[in-house]
């Protein structure tokens, strides 16, 4: 048993417990279930993504927070981490693989390049990935240090957890992929 | 207009079709990447295969094309520092040190010794946590998931010795005009001394785990063999080159920044099939390190930076209380330095091989054009006639032992 | 007796006047200029020939100098290096504005393939017998020569950076 003295006990849903069972709301069970496992696809492309790397190793181990397998087939992940800068020729790519993941899906903008072109406001640089697939959570840096990743993915965790379970197949979220064009 | 001028699936298809008329054998296209496993970087080969032999390929590089040699011409001289950071993202300090030795040649300006032995401690420094990826890298693609795991907490380690230095981890963006923007910190000292204490138990362990294993062995002798003469055509250059047989290494042909004040020796292969890069790349670690100690050893006195006013921003002390300080680092952040016309060509052993920096000068703040001559760019060419008729295993193990790193492709 | 500067002039001037021009010497390196006409020949001499013996192309690049006159506006550079002396080389040649060919060496030295096909990509120089000149580092569909010093660096077509906060004037004010 481990000697530490501060740990702190992530207090249960909301519910009803007796012998045997707690009962509470399916959307908190599946998001519990959702946020503590999600698996990444690593879009990584550049610097962004050797900080992924060191991120992904020992010292910093996303694996500990459910990413520990990664998912580098689109239909098998959960959330699209792109890392690095996506150029205009790339663009159509990104937008494939993110339409080949399985509903549902989250994105994450890693590094400056993704969120916004970055240092590279030149005419081959898609200024932003949010150009074309919907992002949820954008990291800032160039590169993010390894813990503002794993920051970006704790607040993913939190978006996970709280969100609808019918989400995916409500008004806005067709409203939001048909502003992007996706199918 | 000719077959190769089409998009390579096309002039495929074409032969797929030609192939089935005349000889009855049905072939395939395998698109290998963009996006890769393992995250190699982003370049695409179109394959045409013949069950799992391939029997042609062809490239598609600038899927991360961000125009660094045109965005050159529109930034001074220190701003493009953090553009050579991102040339091979995995040793930005040689592309640093590259790049303000490349200026320093162009305004003429002389670099005390101190500096000098620091620079060569940083940039052999960059070429461990290099090899130390690409290495692991190749384990990785065999299968061999821990190596990658173990040492990385020494380029962690690495990372720490940067961020004493210039406060950065990856993109180091190190260094000024004439030397280094401060002197090192104790704790950078001492970090090193204890990397280099500790390191070597580890690295040994690493070779021993995959360099006499069976199965690493079988994967990678004989896969993507190159030789000296088809190297020496295609522009090989560093390890790749030196995995063929032939010992060419800046570092020793023309000696720059005090690196002929020391003894090291140049690893070099005989095959330059994968397992030979791999060896050629670990022995290279070894000789780094031997490096590092003798510049610990024979370090003279000195300051930590040229005495070049012109170009090298006055301490905030000095800016200010005395008023030449100020003019100074006005005129220098403005861009009123002194720069002549001229044209220099300078370069670099990189990780992946020569690293030249192509610099035109015309008297303003940016250069007039500024061409980097990329190693990877230019081996990668040589990629489908190298893995021509092997299987697709060989190719990617072929991939990830001449490392490519794409920052350094595309530019 | 070992191959210097003056040796290289004075070989490649015995050969190839007029055709070669304006040696000089730049941080220690021998650049000179030829003219496209020859340019193949001076590469080929300078590599095969056994007291020259060039036999490794560094880099191949272009450059635009709109401020020339017509037909020197194009450059493209050759540098090569001589492993067994340790010596560098610079070649330039000159090309016209209105229509920038040149041979490709990629007979010569296999690694010019890919360089050449950059310069074609970011200038627009033409390479007579290049076995695949296609775009290589931009898109296959974009219709102009991004580093030429007429077209802009940044996409003029953003609508979410303010050309104002970089000093600009430009149509993203």
């Amino acid at each position: 048993m481990s000697n530490s003295s501060n740990i702190k006990q992530v207090a249960p849903p909301e519910g009803f417990s007796g012998e045997g069972f707690f009962a509470t709301k399916l959307s908190e069970v599946v998001g519990l279930a959702r946020a503590n496992s999600m698996w990444p696809l690593p879009f990584a492309t550049s610097c962004c993504g050797i900080e992924y790397m060191a991120t992904m190793a020992a010292t910093y181990d996303i694996g500990r927070f459910g990413s520990e397998r990664m998912s580098f087939s689109p239909r098998q992940a959960d959330m699209l981490l792109v890392m690095g800068t996506i150029a205009k020729k790339m663009a159509p790519i990104l937008r494939q693989v993110y339409e080949q993941m399985a509903e549902p899906k989250w994105v994450i903008a890693v590094g400056a390049c993704a969120s916004s072109g970055g240092v590279f406001d030149t005419y081959s640089v898609l200024q932003g990935i949010d150009k074309v697939i919907p992002v949820d959570v954008y990291v800032p840096g160039c590169p993010p240090r390894p813990e503002q990743i794993l920051d970006g993915i704790l607040e993913l965790q939190n978006i996970v957890k709280n969100e609808s379970v019918r989400r995916r197949s409500s008004e806005e979220y067709k409203e939001l992929l048909n502003s992007y064009n996706i199918k | 207009m000719s077959d190769l001028l089409l998009v390579p699936e096309e002039r495929f298809q074409k032969e797929i079709d030609h192939i089935r008329k005349t000889e009855g054998v049905e072939l395939s296209i395998l698109n290998l990447g963009p996006t890769h496993p393992a995250t190699h970087g982003i370049f695409q080969n179109i394959l045409l295969m013949d069950g799992e032999k391939i029997i042609d390929g062809e490239g598609t590089v600038g899927y991360i094309h961000r125009a660094f040699e045109k965005i050159a011409e529109n930034r001074p001289f220190y701003q493009i520092n953090v553009l050579t950071d991102r040339l091979n993202y995995c040793s930005s300090p040689i592309n640093n040190t590259g790049w303000w030795m490349t200026v320093e040649k162009a305004l003429g300006i002389e670099i005390p010794k101190r500096v000098q032995y620091m620079r060569v401690i940083i940039m052999e420094l960059a070429r461990i946590a290099d090899h130390i990826i690409c290495s692991s890298v190749m384990g990785v693609d065999t299968g061999a998931l821990t190596g990658f795991l173990y040492v990385m907490q020494y380029r962690e380690k690495i990372y720490e010795i940067y961020e004493e230095i210039c406060g950065a981890r990856l993109t180091t963006n190190m260094g000024r005009i004439g030397g280094f923007e401060r002197e090192w910190s104790e704790a950078a000292w001492k970090k090193l001394d204890e990397f280099l204490a500790e390191f070597p138990a580890v690295w040994k362990e690493f070779e021993d785990m995959l360099s006499r294993n069976r199965i690493f062995m079988d994967r990678t002798i004989g896969a993507g063999a190159v030789d000296a003469e088809m190297a020496m055509s295609y522009g090989f250059t560093g390890p790749n080159l030196r995995a063929a047989g032939v010992d060419y290494d800046i570092r020793v042909a023309s000696p720059y920044c005090s690196y002929e004040d020391f003894e090291f020796d140049i690893p070099v292969g005989q095959n330059g099939d994968c397992y030979d890069r791999f060896c050629v790349r670990n022995a290279e670690v070894w000789e780094s390190m031997k490096i590092i100690r003798q510049a610990l050893e024979k370090m003279p006195e000195g300051p930590y930076h040229a005495d070049v006013p012109d170009y090298y921003l006055p301490p905030k002390e000095e800016v200010y209380n005395n008023m030449e300080a100020l003019i100074y680092h006005f005129k220098i952040v403005m861009g009123e330095i002194p720069v002549p016309n001229t044209e220099v060509y300078h370069s670099v052993e990189g990780g992946n091989g020569e690293l030249g920096f192509y610099l035109i000068t015309n008297g303003s703040r940016v250069p007039y054009r500024l061409h980097f001559r990329r190693p990877c760019f230019i081996y990668y060419q040589a990629f489908n006639e190298i893995v021509k008729g092997r299987s697709l295993s060989d190719a990617i193990i072929t991939l990830s032992s001449m490392n490519v790193i794409a920052g350094e492709l595309d530019c | 007796m070992s191959l210097t500067n003056e040796n290289i002039q004075q070989t490649l001037s015995r050969e190839f006047t007029p055709h070669v021009e304006n040696f000089h010497i730049l941080h220690d390196m021998l650049a000179f200029e030829a003219r496209k006409e020859h340019s193949f020949e001076v590469l080929k001499f300078l590599k095969e020939n056994p007291e020259l013996n060039f036999n490794f192309l560094t880099d191949v690049c272009g450059i635009h100098y709109p401020d020339y006159e017509e037909d020197r506006q194009f450059c493209v550079v050759y540098h090569l290096h001589n492993w067994f002396d340790n010596i560098r080389i610079r070649v330039k040649v000159f090309l016209p504005a209105a229509n920038p060919e040149i041979e490709s060496i990629v007979s010569l030295y296999a690694g010019a393939n890919w360089q050449e096909r950059e310069t074609y990509d970011f200038y627009g120089i033409v390479f007579k017998n290049h076995p695949q000149l296609k775009r290589i580092l931009n898109m296959d569909e974009m219709e102009s020569f991004p580093l030429r010093k007429e077209f802009p660096l940044e996409d003029q077509g953003r609508t979410d950076k303010d050309d104002r906060f970089f000093g600009r004037t430009g149509p993203n004010c």
